[in-house]
């Protein structure tokens, strides 16, 4: 059975494991029956990515900037309206590359919604073998692999195999997803916002025991979630998303230590400060992000950004590198014609 | 699975296919629990499972022959020496009558909902499921029934095929399509909409097997009490078509029928008259009651 | 200054045929006018239970009190029915964590504020819109003439929120229940709306009891912290006391288990297990099953809260005098 053994690494080290090109996601809302008034949300707009082996890449951002719609894209849960995936050299779902089903072999996905993503009506024990028999592994193989997922995730196999969804913790459910997860042994798993809806002990746990699967497993992780706290603790690189669009990308130290965008600096300093007497006494930017629906021409952080200038309205900002890390501001940017830009 | 070669590439899935008797047991058994725990829904049943023993036990019950007709003996009233719940206007026996009747109302109420039940849940799940373009077609084609009243369309159905009770089922299965396949797919919907599909689809596994296991086990309960409750309705409008004239013929007894021919006897004896109509009300009130105590039981909560 | 808000040995039981909850065992606080005090606890400690039991909300045939809670003199488990209904909105008002659901969503934002002015004061039609005018500017709305024709689902999350803590300072509350009302909004937002309760609160001198599960959350608005475990609470102390010297085993595995600057690479201290199960009473500290310093004491009987000489209050046999 070939789902029974790990991946073996193909490209070598330097070859990205997963390059997301050019991914671009628009959903129709409304609108009349023949289409007629119908508006976009621009979801995800022309991203490029690419996650390095044995990396930890975050993507934070507020709601509506995308992150979750980037992960299913990631996962092909989404058809994207262009753009190609290419894994560890292969394209996907192109003449001359692998299936999506294959794809869906190497990586997996890890959910928030700890309960709606098992079904209540199947043991954990059912839920975990059903991904490898659906891959051929035979029944008596797949009980085997489902006793060493639970008890890779810190659950006793003996007496959590035959219970049921609605019998578990919050944390012991989410350690069944991690599990389920796993049981392709993917190289790369996508978390999208798997710790945000448990208690900070449990979520503790839960990240301690990442850390650890993540080095036993040799894994490759996306950490989506919108707490800037925890993206800090588990990422080697950071991508900072607002509104569809890439707005700073670069190593954690970078970005968390200088960062070069002015949202990238607003949403760090929004953080509450844990010290009473280093209180916050003034909202880095005030309103709420707009509606993905018709985003700012141009930049689309301009709307709520205090250095917004005529150039921010007419051009989009194109990432730039600089020594650290790559901004999309155009302030960053020399000769973009900003008053705070180097010149050309 | 000893009987399973490893050569074969397909076993796993036909074990994910055909392997799951114990998928509900835990369940199941919850829910029965619950069950046992509600009064008005075990009553409900036991009526239930008293009327259908009785009909179809009739024969066997030593009762009067219900077609035997006597002009000395019509409309005897309740409680006669011979005839326990008194005679029709034709003087057959009403005790007889009203078993021998239920066989033809229950049947009437329970096929037409079965068959609606196969064919407008699949339509629904399929609808559900596959969304987009299939779900349109499908939905809208039910919206165009769903335009007509039921009762309405019942009675232009077996007008339009003329009375008898073939007809009569089919009218009343087309009749329940729509409404079956509505909530099969509002269900279907909703359950796709979980992380837990998405997930079995990131999996890599088969459309078929994550019908048959993550779909089918989560929306089939809700659907079933959804046609219970149908059950109800179906009696009624059998019963109905029959009044009408456009369902059973005389002379066979049926509870609708029976209403209709007993009507002149309204001022002579209407206790009498009305027997039938009590049957039908006993009947389609506790199948109601009973999906409505089904929904209960079935509602699990963590 | 005497105080707003005393609650003593409060006890909630919920009832059902299938179980029994005991979700809050003996909570005792005071609150004075112009403080927050700010009750941090994970789900299922009964911080929730708490803060809804000052105004009675949980379905009075389910329920079973003990205790007391005096909001200024008055007994709000004795409270009659109508009395009651003056009491919520009136002087005690709440704001959710979800906006969403709190308002009616067929109904502009504008007419229900109204109404509840009206109700609660007797206003005319008039008065009541230009007083609704006003407490949106308050909460720093914009356009608000505009924003009281909107509908709930017009607005965003942010300005929803706003909209709420408008309609609950509409009839002059001495007494602000927040029930984790920034947890659904988006960073940006969340500081935005934790600097505009904080800065109400210091102009209307009210007091505000702010229950949330994010430490920093916490220590952004609170002036004391009490720290709810299992129904109870187990640390209650000034915010600056209980960050730099938490004493309860639980709040410094609370505060140790929370990710903040500087913690990459370092190992998580988890605090193993998971909360007990309040289908009993507990006979011992309900923490000690996952507690690093359990000792027979703890097995033996429920702490008591011991008050340290600096004020600091701690339900474990461990602290000190």
């Amino acid at each position: 059975m070939d789902s029974a053994l790990p991946i073996a690494d193909r490209g070598g080290p330097a070859q990205p494991l997963l390059l997301a090109k050019d991914l671009r996601k628009h959903f129709p809302v409304g609108g009349g029956l023949l289409g007629r008034g119908r508006k976009v949300v621009r979801a995800v707009d022309d991203l490029t990515i690419s996650v390095a082996k044995g990396e930890t890449l975050g993507v934070v951002g507020e709601s509506g900037c995308g992150k979750s719609t980037v992960a299913r894209l990631l996962i092909r849960l989404l058809r994207p309206d262009r753009g190609t995936l290419v894994l560890d050299g292969d394209p996907v779902d192109e003449p001359h590359g692998i299936t999506v089903n294959e794809l869906r072999r190497q990586v997996q996905m890890v959910f928030q919604d700890s309960y709606a993503s098992l079904n209540p009506r199947l043991t954990i024990g059912e839920t975990l073998a059903f991904a490898p028999k659906a891959h051929g592994l035979p029944a008596a193989e797949a009980r085997a692999r489902t006793r060493d997922l639970l008890a890779q995730v810190g659950l006793d196999p003996e007496s959590y195999a035959e219970r049921y969804p609605h019998e578990l913790s919050g944390g012991q459910r989410q350690r069944v997803n991690i599990a389920r997860a796993l049981a392709l042994r993917p190289r790369l798993v996508i978390l999208d916002e798997a710790v945000s809806a448990l208690d900070k002990s449990v979520e503790a746990q839960v990240l301690n025991m990442l850390v650890d699967l993540k080095s036993e497993l040799g894994l490759t992780y996306v950490f989506i979630s919108h707490d800037l706290n925890v993206v800090q603790y588990l990422s080697d690189r950071v991508l900072v998303m607002y509104l569809g669009k890439i707005v700073e990308l670069g190593p954690v130290e970078a970005i968390y230590g200088n960062p070069l965008h002015p949202y990238t600096r607003a949403l760090l300093s929004a953080r509450p400060s844990m010290d009473p007497r280093k209180r916050t006494h003034e909202a880095p930017i005030q309103g709420d992000p707009p509606n993905p629906i018709d985003p700012p021409s141009g930049c689309r952080f301009r709307t709520r950004c205090p250095f917004a200038e005529d150039v921010c309205a007419a051009g989009e900002p194109l990432l730039t590198e600089t020594p650290a890390q790559s901004v999309a501001c155009h302030m960053r940017r020399p000769g973009s014609g900003h008053s705070k830009a180097a010149a050309a | 699975m000893a009987i399973q070669s490893p050569s074969i590439d397909l076993g796993g899935t036909i074990s994910v296919l055909l392997g799951r008797s114990g998928v509900s047991r835990g369940y199941w058994q919850s829910v029965g629990r619950r069950l046992r725990r509600d009064p008005v829904t075990l009553i409900c049943a036991a009526i239930l499972i008293l009327l259908v023993a009785a009909a179809l036990l009739a024969p066997w019950l030593g009762l009067a022959d219900p077609y035997k007709t006597s002009m000395l003996r019509r409309l005897n009233p309740i409680g006669s020496p011979n005839n326990l719940l008194g005679t029709d206007e034709l003087g057959r026996d009403m005790l007889a009558r009203l078993i021998y009747g239920g066989r033809l109302s229950l049947f009437m109420g329970v096929t037409p909902v079965a068959c609606a039940l196969l064919i407008g849940g699949f339509l629904g799940i399929a609808a559900g499921f596959l969304g987009g373009r299939v779900n349109m077609a499908i939905m809208r084609t039910m919206d165009v029934f769903y335009a007509f009243p039921s009762v309405l369309l019942a009675i232009s159905l077996s007008g339009a095929m003329g009375a008898g009770a073939e007809n009569t089922l089919l009218a009343l299965s087309l009749v329940f399509i729509p409404p079956i396949c509505r909530v099969s797919e509002s269900v279907t919907t909703q359950v796709r909409g979980f992380d837990f599909v998405d997930a079995a689809k990131a999996s890599g596994a088969s459309t078929l097997a994550i019908v048959r296991v993550h779909v089918l086990g989560n929306v089939l309960g809700p659907i079933l009490v959804y046609a219970t409750s149908l059950i109800s309705v179906a009696i009624i409008l059998a019963a109905g078509l029959s009044f009408l004239g456009l369902g059973v013929k005389p002379p066979e007894p049926e509870w609708g029928l029976m209403l209709n021919t007993l009507r002149q006897a309204i001022y002579v004896n209407p206790v009498l008259a009305a027997l039938p109509g009590v049957m039908i009300f006993i009947t389609s009130i506790c199948f109601n009651l009973m999906s409505d105590g089904l929904r209960a039981a079935m509602d699990v909560k963590a | 200054m005497s105080d707003l808000l005393q609650v003593r040995d409060l006890h909630v039981t919920f009832v059902t045929p299938d179980r029994t909850v005991h979700a809050v065992n003996g909570v005792s606080f005071d609150l004075k006018r112009g403080e927050t005090l700010g009750i941090l606890g994970e789900s299922g400690s009964g911080k929730s239970v708490t803060l809804r039991s000052i105004l009675r909300l949980h379905p009075e045939h389910r329920t079973r009190w003990s205790g007391s809670i005096r909001l200024e003199g008055d007994e709000v488990l004795d409270m009659a029915p109508r009395a009651l209904g003056d009491l919520r909105g009136g002087r005690v008002a709440m704001i959710f964590q979800e906006p969403a659901t709190a308002f009616d969503p067929v109904f502009t934002i504008g007419q229900q504020i109204t109404e509840t002015i009206r109700k609660h004061t007797g206003k005319s039609e008039t008065e009541a819109w230009k007083r609704a005018r006003e407490l949106l500017e308050l909460v720093r709305i914009p356009s608000p003439a505009q924003r009281l024709k909107a509908y709930p689902h017009e607005m965003s999350g942010g300005m929803r929120q706003r909209a709420m803590i408008a309609l609950a300072l509409s009839c002059n509350p001495s007494l602000l229940l927040a029930d984790e009302p920034t947890t659904a909004l988006d960073a940006t937002v969340q500081i935005q709306v934790l600097l505009l309760i904080r800065e109400l609160q210091r102009e209307f001198d009210l007091g505000v009891i702010f229950v949330t599960h994010d430490i920093g959350v916490a220590v952004e608005v609170s002036d004391r912290i009490g720290v709810m475990y299992a129904g109870k609470i187990v640390e209650l102390a000034p915010v600056e006391q209980m960050v730099d010297a938490p004493q309860h085993p639980y709040s410094r595995g609370l505060l140790a288990s929370t990710v903040h600057d500087g913690m990459r690479g370092q190992r998580l201290e988890a605090i193993p297990g998971a909360p007990p199960d309040l289908a009993e009473i507990p006979t011992a500290c309900s923490f000690a099953p996952r507690c690093r310093f359990v000792q027979s004491p703890c097995l033996a009987a429920p702490p008591d809260l011991r008050v340290r000489s600096d004020g600091h209050l701690v339900r474990c046999v461990l602290a000190a005098a």
